[in-house]
């Protein structure tokens, strides 16, 4: 099962949320999908036992066939390639991966080649499974980390998916295929707005979600106002606490003080109701 | 010869676009019929590689001559590569520009900022 842990707006919560439910939830593992800056580990000091590294296709340009006709370049959406003087020029680091340029080519002058983009730890931390994808820096797009990432999960373990923040392709590709989306938010304009277009392209992909209110206080009736106007649940709330960002600032998990561990127990029980009621949603269909 | 100047506006007395990859106008001045043509920077909008974009429409147009603020290392090849030569313009209008090219007071670009300098210097200041 996935469970993937959204937000929309930037450093509302989403890896608090995701690690401490992930260090709750029986048969958990935690997932570091947001490769561009996974930080899950701090929270959970993992040893990572294994490496995997994660290549991506890019054209490679026969100059002998390649008449410099320009029909690659003209494809391109990313402007990776370019024609100067019947020749084409390749901007890997530019390149997106997606192959276009070897299918339109009339000469078959372009083929395949590899480009590392990044890596995947596997290790244990906190007692449960941790695995973090790591996009290298000047790489465009982490979607084939996460996908390599997902594609090695086991379906018996609850996967908690820590995604990378906005609703850009490296979300779509860690959401997709969720049974759930936990929505991370906090009662701020920013925070409602972000959370507005998450709740809209979770309902695009289909996935059910609930709203989880973080730094919860002040302005926390237009969050709920609107989640129920959606038809969202609030799956709980954590309090706009000093020694809550006390903890986190110095990399403890919330669950291990006893004074904040039953936001999260909440927040997981919640949780469990509404993925039966779900479940049983599905089995009615 | 044509000369092209990154430009904010639809003419030579618009402003000079300090940023290439990004710059919203192309002003092309051709010296042997004194007339100008404007168009649209395609790389401006381009979710990513717009350098390579920009140099791209510029090299396509023929451009021997290009006249800009700062050039990004992928921008800076495509040029090279077609023989472009481009000079940097200070804060004055494309006209202008042009004169100063032509009285030969306008340096070569010679080396690349970094990339997406642009982004984060929207006047494309050092």
């Amino acid at each position: 099962m996935l469970i993937s842990v959204l937000s929309g707006k930037g450093g509302t919560g989403k890896t608090t949320v995701a690690v401490n439910l992930a260090a709750l939830m029986k048969n958990a593992c935690y997932v570091d999908c947001d490769v561009e800056e996974p930080n899950g580990h701090i929270f959970l000091d993992p040893v990572y036992s294994k490496t995997e590294r994660v290549e991506v296709m890019v054209p490679a340009i026969d100059k002998e066939k390649c008449s410099g006709c320009g029909e690659c370049v003209r494809f391109c959406y990313f402007n990776a390639l370019a024609l100067v003087k019947w020749q084409v020029l390749l901007f890997p680091e530019v390149c997106h991966g997606c192959g276009g340029c070897i299918h339109v080519c009339p000469q078959n002058a372009v083929t395949e080649d590899k480009k590392d983009i990044g890596r995947i730890d596997t290790g244990v931390g906190g007692g449960l499974e941790c695995i973090r994808g790591v996009l290298e820096i000047g790489e465009p797009v982490g979607v084939p980390i996460i996908k390599k990432m997902k594609a090695g999960l086991r379906e018996d373990r609850t996967n908690i998916l820590d995604c990378p923040p906005g609703s850009s392709c490296t979300v779509v590709g860690a959401i997709q295929g969720s049974s759930y989306a936990v929505l991370v938010t906090e009662p701020t304009n920013f925070g409602l707005h972000d959370l507005e277009i998450a709740v809209r392209l979770v309902k695009k992909l289909g996935i059910p979600a609930g709203v989880v209110i973080n730094r919860s206080g002040e302005g926390d009736e237009r969050v709920v106002e609107y989640c129920c106007s959606e038809g969202i649940p609030v799956l709980g709330r954590i309090p706009f606490e000093r020694g809550i960002a006390e903890a986190y600032s110095k990399g403890g998990l919330l669950t291990e003080d006893a004074r904040y561990r039953k936001y999260f127990e909440d927040i997981a029980r919640r949780l469990e109701e509404v993925l039966n009621r779900e479940a049983a949603c599905y089995y009615k269909r | 010869m044509k000369i092209c100047i990154t430009s904010s506006g639809k003419g030579m007395d618009s402003a000079v676009d300090l940023r290439f990859g990004r710059c919203k106008y192309f002003c092309i001045y051709d010296t042997v019929s004194r007339e100008t043509k404007v168009l649209e920077n395609a790389g401006a909008s381009s979710q990513g590689g717009a350098g390579i974009a920009a140099a791209q429409q510029v090299v396509d147009e023929g451009v021997e001559v290009l006249i800009t603020g700062n050039l990004g290392p992928n921008a800076m090849r495509v040029l090279r590569a077609a023989g472009v030569k481009a000079y940097r313009a200070e804060e004055t209008d494309a006209a202008r520009a042009v004169m100063m090219y032509e009285a030969g007071q306008l340096q070569p670009i010679e080396s690349p900022v970094s990339a997406h300098f642009g982004m984060q210097n929207k006047r494309g200041d050092k």
